[in-house]
């Protein structure tokens, strides 16, 4: 039997054992999986997604408060974090406010503390518009309903408010998280290690950049796609918006 | 001034006192002034129709009631109780959040459109409020409702959702529900105007029977004359924010004394 050619020899436009390469590294590569890379793109979007969809909500019903400081604050979040570029705002979070939180934090985890927020916090103002949409939609008799019945205005929003608004929010919520997942590769910009990162350290370390990013573009293909299936279903179900 | 034992129930409602005051209430959207220096008392039991044409006052005096809307001045009394203004440290401020809810209590209101949670079934409808408000248990609320349910005729629905039901049955649903908190006034803000003629008389009916049986306060809000005729023990002409004239039924309908009032009442009269 030939022992295998090394893979670095080849020089084919296309090369199947770089695949492999960049999803299981030699011990000694300066690149991590790409497996290890979506993990990292997975987590980035589920925190993010949960930080976005709890904060939108909060930031929609304060919006909505009758103490006016409380909605001008709310207000004033939105507006700031919607009119300032994403990437902006990482390096800002990533650079000033999280070294400032937690100095004796790792880089490394600085950088994930850091991403994860700013991509939720953004995404959290967008959310919180869909938000809003849905609870203007509720028809006003429900609120002047629940006056009459004396529902404490907690009450209101919990059982008659938002289970009328939500449902019809959910598929373009779900939108917005698809949105997200596809900007995580801004994260690159802050050293969290997502595929983008690791791509690129393999491009940097062999000069071998197609089957790289092709592998980051079919990854993202894939998991957009299995997404959009529960999305597509939520829309059928409670229509657009 | 009259001494008076300390009475039971700690709102010193008597048989004298008016259930609902209303004092130079004035009500002002913007430019326009709903209702001018508005004076009158509603005695316990009492059913008083408000009738006149559209855009005289009457549906924003329901309204002021349930502080869906707030006066622009002068003072309303429910039971003793003050709903504009509440007492600070000795001094008379116009009443917060949480004074209103207490003293709304004691109201119930019935929508023109009905306005039942579509997101509950039935029987969440109306035990929701008793259980979350007045504080029943799941069962004592359950109970009830099942009562009120069976009364309004719709107590096979229990498990059925608004949009299941024709507007009659909803607004039936509705009934019970503002009957599930036991108020001592009950508003009804023309509650057949949104339904399908072939539907009005059963819930016509149902408050008839709710007239006929219960000695509970009325304030309603209708152009269904016949039924106005009655129910109501008085009937209030509306006019421009004002009370144009007012009297028992027979007098208002019979003989009235404007010339304003027989035109509306012929206009109604027609349309219907």
């Amino acid at each position: 039997m030939i022992a295998a050619e090394p893979c670095a020899e080849k020089d084919g436009k296309w090369e199947w054992c770089r695949v492999d390469e960049l999803l299981n590294p030699p011990p000694d590569a300066t690149w991590q999986s790409l497996w290890d890379g979506l993990w990292i793109t997975i987590q980035a979007t589920v925190i993010g997604a949960i930080v976005a969809v709890v904060l939108g909500l909060v930031f929609a019903i304060m919006r909505r408060s009758t103490v006016r400081p409380v909605s001008w604050i709310a207000t004033g979040i939105v507006e700031f974090v919607r009119s300032t570029p994403l990437l902006v705002q990482l390096f800002f979070l990533f650079f000033v406010i999280v070294p400032a939180l937690f100095p004796g934090m790792e880089v490394e985890t600085q950088a994930k503390v850091a991403g994860f927020t700013g991509l939720g916090l953004h995404y959290a103002t967008y959310m919180s518009e869909v938000y809003r949409a849905g609870i203007d939609g509720v028809p006003k008799g429900q609120w002047e309903a629940s006056t009459a019945l004396s529902l404490p205005r907690t009450r209101t929003w919990t059982d008659v408010i938002l289970p009328q608004a939500i449902p019809r929010v959910l598929p373009a919520l779900g939108n917005y998280v698809i949105a997200m997942f596809k900007e995580v590769p801004l994260l690159f910009t802050i050293t969290v290690t997502e595929l983008l990162f690791d791509a690129n350290a393999y491009a940097s370390a062999t000069f071998q950049s197609t089957e790289a990013y092709t592998v980051v573009g079919v990854f993202f293909l894939v998991v957009s796609i299995i997404t959009a299936i529960p999305i597509r279903l939520l829309e059928r179900r409670y229509g657009h918006l | 001034m009259a001494t008076s034992e300390p009475v039971a129930g700690a709102h010193r409602s008597n048989g004298d006192q008016p259930i609902v005051s209303f004092e130079k209430v004035v009500k002002q959207f913007g430019n326009l002034t709903v209702l001018r220096e508005l004076d009158f008392n509603v005695a316990p039991g009492e059913r008083v129709t408000l009738i006149g044409p559209s855009g005289s006052g009457k549906t924003t005096i329901l309204r002021l009631l349930m502080t869906l809307e707030k006066v622009t001045s002068g003072s309303i009394t429910v039971d003793g109780e003050s709903l504009t203004h509440m007492d600070k440290r000795g001094k008379l401020v116009p009443s917060d959040e949480q004074h209103c809810r207490e003293v709304r209590k004691k109201i119930g209101m019935v929508f023109q459109q009905f306005n039942l949670f579509p997101n509950m079934n039935v029987m969440r409808n109306v035990t929701e409020a008793p259980i979350r408000v007045l504080g029943k248990s799941r069962d004592e609320a359950e109970q009830r409702a099942k009562e009120l349910l069976d009364m309004v005729g719709l107590g096979d629905k229990t498990n059925n959702h608004p949009s299941q039901l024709s507007g009659g049955q909803q607004q039936r649903v509705a009934i019970a529900r503002a009957l599930a908190m036991e108020p001592k006034v009950m508003l009804l803000d023309e509650v057949t105007a949104a339904l399908d003629p072939e539907l009005v008389a059963d819930v016509l009916n149902v408050l008839r029977d709710i007239a006929n049986t219960t000695d509970m306060t009325m304030l309603i809000v209708t152009h269904e004359m016949g039924f106005a005729r009655d129910v109501s023990n008085r009937v209030m002409m509306f006019d421009r924010g004002q009370i144009l004239e007012e009297g028992p039924p027979s007098q208002i309908f019979g003989e009235p004394e404007h010339d304003r009032t027989r035109t509306f009442l012929k206009a109604v009269l027609e349309e219907h």
